[in-house]
């Protein structure tokens, strides 16, 4: 708190250099900040460039003499507010950059124009808006015994109802968040075995098939596979053998099991006949 | 230090959160717009004050960080509950109330 007693003792005098030096640093990296935010394609550095916005606003509240505002800036802003940012980002996606693709043409000239525009008449109106040096807090601030005891005076005083209606809002706020965020399950949730059956059934044909010549009498690569039931695994042949037809069934079954296959009707019941010579 | 140096500086944030809200497509990132816009009229708030030796300023832009905090819980969730149906945070895809 030393700091920031100091900063407000030396906001006293309005006319210091320290104060010029904080407002041009703070200010600089503010706007730098808020330029950041708008040009950056990735949504996680404009939150950053946000925090630097708002921690330079921070600093600035603090010179004014407001350190109560200054310190809620740092704790609301850049504390809940920007984490409550990122957070959502982590859910929505890090990755979900900005297209640069104008839906409507021109439409980026048009709002720099009119930001010019609203930028110039705000500065014409109210850039000169404070005539002769600034009063100052410290008669303000010392009434009560700080900034905190004055501003607590002004909120349970005078704005009180606000206060009491911000409670109020903040209540609806969350509510209306917890609401909107609440996700109604319409289908029971899956079980750990329900998952590991889903992924099964769904990689089941893109599993490993079985090489060539397993539980056959040749292992050779045209020779298919033979499955549990005494069938052939016509994928087990690599596919331009097959498509090329150079297949080596083991016996005499298997090879009309080929010809049927190839000839577009499958037939995988076949038993297998181990004394019957393999055809070459 | 001239007072009037923080009202420029709270115009020229505001114009720069603007600008971002009618550029940027990311809902996210227009709210972070928003957000400098409040901002900025805090600080020009708070400036106020400094300047005519009144903390009225302070406690309005008190209730602006409150108004704000609650607007960003909703809109947050908002976005939340857009981005889980439509699986996209971008407002040029959200047309469901067009049709």
């Amino acid at each position: 708190m030393s700091i920031v007693a100091a900063a407000t003792s030396q906001a006293a005098d309005a006319s210091t250099w320290e104060q010029s030096a904080v407002f041009w640093v703070c200010a600089i990296l503010s706007v730098l900040g808020a330029i950041g935010m708008v040009v950056s394609r990735k949504a996680v550095h404009s939150a950053l460039w946000v925090a630097v916005t708002m921690i330079s606003l921070a600093v600035l509240y603090v010179a004014l003499q407001a350190p109560f505002l200054g310190m809620v800036q740092v704790i609301v802003y850049t504390g809940a507010v920007m984490m409550l940012f990122l957070f959502v980002l982590m859910v929505v996606g890090v990755d979900s950059s900005d297209s640069l693709v104008e839906t409507i043409k021109g439409q980026r000239w048009l709002a720099i124009l009119f930001g010019l525009g609203v930028g110039i008449s705000l500065i014409a109106a109210e850039g000169n808006a404070i005539v002769g040096p600034a009063v100052g807090l410290d008669a303000a601030n010392t009434v009560d015994g700080g900034n905190i005891e004055a501003l607590a005076r002004l909120m349970f005083g005078r704005y009180v109802l606000a206060f009491e209606v911000t409670s109020a809002l903040l209540i609806s706020a969350a509510l209306g968040a917890m609401v909107l965020a609440h996700r109604d399950r319409h289908t029971p949730r899956l079980t750990q075995p329900q998952l590991a059956d889903a992924r099964f059934l769904e990689a089941g044909p893109k599993g490993n098939k079985p090489v060539p010549g397993v539980y056959a009498r040749h292992n050779a690569v045209d020779t298919p596979a033979l499955l549990p039931d005494g069938s052939i695994s016509i994928d087990s042949v690599p596919g331009p053998m097959r498509a090329r037809g150079a297949l080596r069934p083991v016996d005499r079954a298997n090879l009309d099991e080929v010809t049927d296959v190839f000839e577009g009707e499958a037939v995988l019941t076949a038993t297998p006949q181990p004394d019957d010579e393999g055809v070459q | 230090m001239d007072p009037n140096a923080y009202v420029v500086l709270s115009a020229i944030l505001f114009t720069i959160g603007a600008v971002g809200v009618l550029v940027r497509r990311n809902a996210i990132v227009m709210f972070m717009c928003v957000e400098v816009m409040l901002n900025a009229t805090n600080l020009a708030f708070v400036a106020f004050a400094h300047a005519n030796g009144n903390l009225d300023g302070q406690a309005i832009a008190f209730f602006v960080m409150v108004v704000a905090a609650a607007e960003v819980v909703v809109g947050l969730a908002i976005i939340m509950t857009i981005f889980r149906t439509r699986r996209s945070a971008s407002v040029d895809e959200e047309n469901l109330l067009k049709y």
